[in-house]
């Protein structure tokens, strides 16, 4: 019998990632070394890692990795890939890195069309330090500081970074797919794929945002958290490609 | 080499092109922005990179990435700007990254004054960001001393793997003097200094668990990290071979002044003054700020030393915190100071030596 | 000719796998992995028709498929 599917050899044979059950931060990245193994990548990569949970898989991996201060992992990047053009750079962020502390250089490195390939990881909350809001998440829902819920009058509305991003000239390719299928996670690896290809030509700035669930934060079970993706995240945050030229 | 006239930004941006600095990214503020602007003007010229952040937090996380990468890399600032950068920095400091940056400081606190100042001595010197980590500070008192430091300044930072500050103010920045400028690296050179952070430098490498590249500004087991901080105290000791300080006419000093940076020039034309008038005054001027030159304050002879007097546009006082413990209350301390932008005064200089010689 | 093997180790119950299976291949087992998962296990071996759908959805790679 033939084996047709197996771990990527960038997860480290011996090593379970920290992510909770359920989390699908462990899918993605899962996916980004899969699909490094697919384009022989691993030996150019560089993962810019932000921080909170986003940071847990940085010792389970197999290449090249450096941690950016909260929210400036972009700024990294940048720094990286002007000095060294022929490396594979790309962020690893969370909602709470590159929509909120990070807004400033996540929306000044897309303008400036860096090539450079962002994953972004939106579950609607701060998984790491305890379930807070962050600026994605939805109208009514609950958070540790947010404790009766997103209040549009109080703390706005949930921010849509691809939307915001596609206001600027310069970002060639921005897409949202989430990972609650496996469908969806075909269509993730695909848009990582065609991210990284897209540095490799020296197109510039692309963006994949993957729609994800945070079970432990959301206090679900992984399953409902899947149901919870489906009917809350998605309709907020409708997948689909938003710009590709 | 014949020498030429350059405004002390523009020398300090020169010198560091020429110790190999290919990547410089920085944001406007005064009295900086003369750094930022020749690099935009020269780094295309030798195929370096220039980029104006949007910030001085993006800047100089750029650099953190750019000499993550393995190339000799720089930022500038001015003091809130600096402050601004900590973060920053304390992550290259962590990391073991790296990199030269300057801070042309102004006055302060908060926005302060946009005109030359030294109020940024502890936080340069104790605590430049979160964690207690070190850094050498350079403090150059004339143009060509801020050039040679800015060049050495690179070849401390890979050594050490470890940031440089240069700790000059508004008025070196902007003044204009004679300079003989160092040698260009070649691109050889540079080529060489990039290889032999390839073991480290996070570029791509190919697939080995062991030995990928790893920059860790932090560590999740509170043994290593503390076995980190251990192996960076060391660092730090070793510092002591590095001081570099200027002893002028102390042997026989009944008032010694001790200053830094440009309080340290117009001092020490105060010391030529008096000496000229036979008054015996002797000038310690610390060229490393960090590590402090506290054996320089031995050598005073305090039998006949009436007093230290502290120059600095400091108020209140901060380098009189390390003067004193050189001194060790072997003899009085004075301080001459003003602050908020106003630049020290020769006069004042002068009045507060006749006052201890007074005493 | 079908069939999974579920690294014990990597599995962290999430049961993603037991909702997408089209053939009701797996359920959680009764064992309990180092880290106290009770890990899911192939109960219905011959039924797997090697589409994958497990694997792909696995958050933590613990599934490994052969045809």
């Amino acid at each position: 019998m033939e084996k047709i599917y197996s771990r990527t050899t960038t997860i480290q044979e011996d090593k379970v990632s920290g992510f909770c059950p359920g989390c699908m931060h462990s899918t993605v990245i899962k996916l980004i070394g899969e699909v490094l193994d697919e384009m022989n990548l691993v030996d150019k990569a560089v993962c810019i890692t932000g921080i909170g949970c986003c940071g847990l898989h940085m010792d389970y991996i197999a290449y090249d990795t450096i941690t950016a201060p909260h929210g400036r992992a972009t700024a990294v990047a940048t720094g990286m890939k002007r000095t060294s053009p022929d490396s594979l750079i790309f962020t690893y962020q969370g909602d709470g890195d590159f929509a909120s502390i990070g807004l400033g250089e996540s929306i000044s490195t897309a303008n400036r069309g860096e090539n450079i390939t962002v994953i972004f990881i939106n579950n609607g909350i701060y998984g790491m330090t305890g379930g807070q809001m962050a600026p994605t998440t939805l109208l009514g829902m609950k958070a540790s500081t947010a404790p009766k819920g997103r209040i549009a009058e109080e703390h706005g509305y949930p921010m849509h970074m691809c939307e915001i991003l596609n206001q600027l000239t310069a970002p060639r390719y921005l897409e949202r797919t989430s990972c609650n299928t496996p469908q969806n996670v075909i269509k993730t690896k695909n848009a990582i794929k065609k991210a990284f290809q897209n540095q490799l030509d020296g197109k510039g700035f692309s963006m994949v945002e993957i729609v994800t669930s945070c079970p432990t934060n959301w206090g679900l079970d992984p399953l409902d958290a899947l149901d919870f993706i489906e009917q809350k995240m998605l309709p907020e945050f409708p997948l689909g490609v938003i710009r590709d030229r | 080499m014949a020498r030429v006239l350059m405004k002390g930004c523009e020398a300090i941006a020169e010198a560091a092109v020429r110790a190999g600095c290919r990547f410089f990214a920085g944001y406007p503020i005064t009295p900086q922005n003369e750094i930022p602007e020749y690099f935009a003007r020269r780094m295309p010229e030798v195929g370096g990179t220039f980029v104006q952040g949007e910030s001085e937090v993006a800047s100089v996380n750029m650099v953190y990435g750019a000499a993550s990468a393995g190339t000799r890399s720089m930022t500038s600032s001015s003091s809130p700007g600096i402050s601004l950068k900590s973060e920053g920095i304390s992550y290259c400091a962590a990391a073991r990254i790296p990199i030269v940056y300057a801070n042309i400081s102004r006055g302060g606190p908060g926005v302060g004054a946009i005109q030359p100042a030294q109020q940024d001595y502890l936080q340069a010197t104790k605590a430049s960001g979160n964690g207690g980590f070190e850094m050498i500070v350079l403090a150059p008192s004339t143009v060509q001393e801020a050039v040679d430091l800015t060049y050495a300044a690179f070849d401390y930072a890979d050594r050490d793997r470890n940031p440089v500050l240069i700790l000059a103010d508004g008025v070196i920045g902007t003044m204009m003097e004679p300079v003989e400028l160092p040698p260009m690296k070649t691109d050889e050179e540079i080529a060489a200094i990039k290889a032999s952070k390839a073991a480290w430098a996070c570029t791509g490498h190919k697939l080995d668990y062991a030995n990928r590249s790893w920059i860790q500004p932090g560590q999740w087991n509170t043994q290593i990290m503390q076995a980190e901080n251990e192996k960076a105290a060391a660092l730090y000791a070793s510092w002591e071979k590095d001081v570099q300080v200027e002893e002028y006419m102390v042997e026989d000093a009944e008032v010694i002044i001790t200053a830094y940076g440009v309080s340290a020039r117009i001092a020490k034309s105060a010391v030529d003054i008096c000496r000229a008038a036979g008054k015996k005054v002797g000038l310690i001027r610390p060229i490393t700020v960090h590590p402090f030159p506290y054996n320089s304050f031995d050598k005073i002879n305090y039998d006949v030393c009436k007093g230290v007097l502290d120059v600095e546009m400091s108020i209140p006082a901060q380098f009189v915190h390390d003067v004193r413990m050189g001194v060790k209350g072997r003899c009085p301390i004075e301080t001459c100071l003003c602050s908020g932008g106003n630049i020290m005064s020769r006069e004042a200089v002068l009045k507060a030596v006749d006052g201890i010689l007074a005493k | 000719m079908a069939m999974i093997k579920v690294i014990a180790e990597r599995c962290k119950s999430c049961q993603y796998c037991i909702r997408y299976c089209p053939k009701q291949v797996l359920a959680v087992g009764k064992n309990v992995n180092s880290k106290g998962y009770e890990y899911v296990e192939p109960v219905n071996q011959e039924a797997c028709i090697a589409c994958c759908m497990c694997a792909r959805i696995c958050p933590d790679g613990a599934i490994e498929v052969y045809k």
